[in-house]
Parts: C-alpha cells; structure tokens; sequence
C-alpha cells in the first residue's frame, strides 16, 4: 500500500523496550502495511512509543492480518473475563466474608 | 571475465537546504568514467535490501549513492526512523528533491563521474522519481518501480507534505522514464498505471512501461519472500540494466 495512514491510541502504561528496560508508553501508531522485518506482504504493525518524551524508542510488533484480528478478540476475551473476575472480587470484598474470597481464588 | 571489484562505504553529502546527511556510496575500483545511479529508496527506509541494490548498480558499473532520507530523524536503527518519520506523515518532497539534487550533486562531483546520472526509486522511492524528473533540473534517466501515488484520486491524500500530485507536472519531465510494475499492485493499481501511461504518451515524452502478470508490489525484494518474483525480477533488472546502459554510458 505505501500509505502514511497511520492510527495513534492513547495509552496510559508501561512497555519493556530496548535493554530490557521498563518504558513509559502513551501511543500506540498502528497501521496495516509494509513491513520492515517480518515476512509478509502487508503486516499489522504496532510501535509503542512515549511521545511526550519524543518517541525516541520504541517497541514494535508485525503481525499477520489473522494475528491481528486473534489478537483484538483475545484482548476483549481477557477484558470481559476480567472485568467479570474483578466485579465478583470487589463484591465479596464488600460483603468481607474470608470464605467467599477462598472460593473464588 | 573476472568479477569487477568495488569501494562501498558510507559517506556525508549535502541534502535539501544544505542539511548534511549520510547516504551509501559505491562504485566500481576499475579506473575510467562511468555514469550515476542515485537509488531512492522505498517507505520502510534505508533498509538492508537498498543498501545490496546500491552494491548491484555498482557492480554493473556505476556510481551509486543511495541517500538516508530519513537521516533528520537523528542517529538509529533505520528501521525506528523509518517508524518515527511514518507516525508524522512521512518526509516532504521538497527535502526529497533537495535530497536527490544533492545526491546528484554529489555523484557529479567525483572524479570517475561521466556526468551522466539517472535516478531509479522503489515503492515510495518510485514517487519520488517521478515527482524529481518533473521537479529536478539534470537528470538523465529515470527509472519508477511501483511508485504508488503518482495518480492521487482522493485529494485528501494531498497534504502540506505532498502538495501535488506527480502526474500533474508530467509535462515538466525532460528524462526518458523506464516504468515496472507488477499487474497484481494495489498501489499502483492496474487502472492507475494505464492512466498513467494514457498521460504519458498524450504529452509525447520518451517512455516506456512494463507490466508483469503474479507479481504484485516490491516484487524485486527478496528480502520480503511474499512480495519477491523470481522470474519477474530477473526481466526487470534486464529491463533496467539495458535502459541505463543506453542513457547513462
């Protein structure tokens, strides 16, 4: 395609970049193209990057069209598992029986 | 015949405004005069693929500077600053142009140049080359491999960065053009490459264009085993190596 399209997500949280080192990420440039590395025509590629810091580093996924869409289902999957979990959580929590938490864990 | 021996290193030249960048220069150890080749590279940067492709024109017998475009982005991996610069819309074609006018300059400038320099580009790097034979003054063959966006038919396309589209100043193009393209390219796409062609011969200029059938874009890369065409490559390094060899000897 050789587009410049280009998504930009906001994101609050941390990626491990280069060195192995914890970075602060805050965007996620996604766009459906050319990759560098990986082999395949078109790749759906990611790179989180900090760009208030000036997006100087990244880390960088190229990942197949199937990858992708597995990826996005898996990433709502664990969403609603774990909002489901967490819900359950705090409601035993409230409730403050020590018996009602061993169930669930 | 024995193989001929080359230099290939990496060197400074003076880009648009004057803006000192690196780019990779290699020509043949061989003494006597021979012609230019600036490589423009294609959108994912100054990759390993375009650094052999520079080596391949030297090793037919030119002179050759392959320019890092993206060498305002700072020191890096080219790969991140191919990244960096995509997630600001990519690089504008006036620093582009001065960029390919400095790499000429720069060619020109040598001792075994003939004065004779063609440009050839891939994929964004094919854009570039036809926009720098509209817009650069000197050049003497052009060579567009699926250059996408030539033809632009959603003007939001254009932008503060590509302002025009290339085929508007067709008629401004002095140089013989060499086109490739593979039949199964999304971008350029069949339609758009006849379209091209259509505008090409209405304005009389020297040109000619190759199609190839299963073969979609990039399909000289081999880095890039989906995209790469064997037998569709070998013809259009003929095709390549045969126009230069006319236009720049």
């Amino acid at each position: 395609m050789c587009s410049y399209i280009v998504e930009k997500a906001r994101l609050y949280g941390v990626a491990k970049g280069p060195n192995s080192a914890w970075m602060t990420v805050d965007t996620a440039n996604v766009y459906y193209d050319h990759p560098y590395e990986a082999q395949l025509d078109h790749a759906l590629c990611v790179d989180f990057v900090c760009d208030r810091d000036g997006a100087r580093e990244r880390v960088a996924i190229e990942i197949s069209r199937e990858s992708a869409l597995d990826l996005i289902e898996k990433i709502n999957a664990a969403l609603a598992s774990g909002d489901a979990a967490h819900a359950q959580a705090a409601a035993c929590s409230l409730a403050g029986s020590q018996a009602e938490v061993e169930r669930l864990f | 015949m024995s193989y001929r021996g080359l230099i290939a290193e990496t060197v400074k030249f003076k880009g648009h405004n004057g803006d000192e960048g690196e780019a990779y220069h290699a020509r043949p150890t061989a003494p006597g005069k021979v012609g230019g080749v600036v490589v423009i590279m294609h959108m994912p940067g100054w990759d390993e693929w375009i650094i052999e492709t520079t080596r391949k024109f030297a090793h037919h017998g030119y002179a050759v500077v392959a320019p890092h475009l993206y060498f305002r982005e700072g020191t890096g991996n080219p790969d991140d600053l191919g990244a960096r610069v995509r997630a600001a819309g990519g690089v504008p074609d006036d620093t582009v142009m001065g960029d390919v006018a400095g790499s000429m300059a720069y060619l020109r400038a040598q001792p075994n140049s003939n004065g004779k320099v063609g440009v050839i580009g891939f994929c964004s790097g094919g854009r570039h080359t036809y926009l720098a034979g509209c817009r650069v003054p000197g050049i003497d063959a052009l060579v567009d491999c699926w250059g996408g966006n030539v033809i632009v038919d959603d003007p939001k396309a254009l932008n503060a960065k590509r302002p025009v589209a290339p085929i508007d100043l067709t008629d401004k193009m002095t140089a013989p053009l060499l086109g490739l393209f593979g039949n199964d390219d999304e971008n350029p796409n069949a339609d758009q490459v006849n379209r091209t062609e259509a505008v090409l011969k209405k304005l009389g200029k020297n040109y000619e264009f190759h199609r190839y059938d299963n073969a979609g874009h990039a399909f000289f890369n081999h880095a890039r085993a989906p995209a790469y065409r064997g037998e569709q490559a070998a013809d259009g390094w003929k095709k390549v190596f045969a126009f230069f060899g006319k236009h720049l000897g």
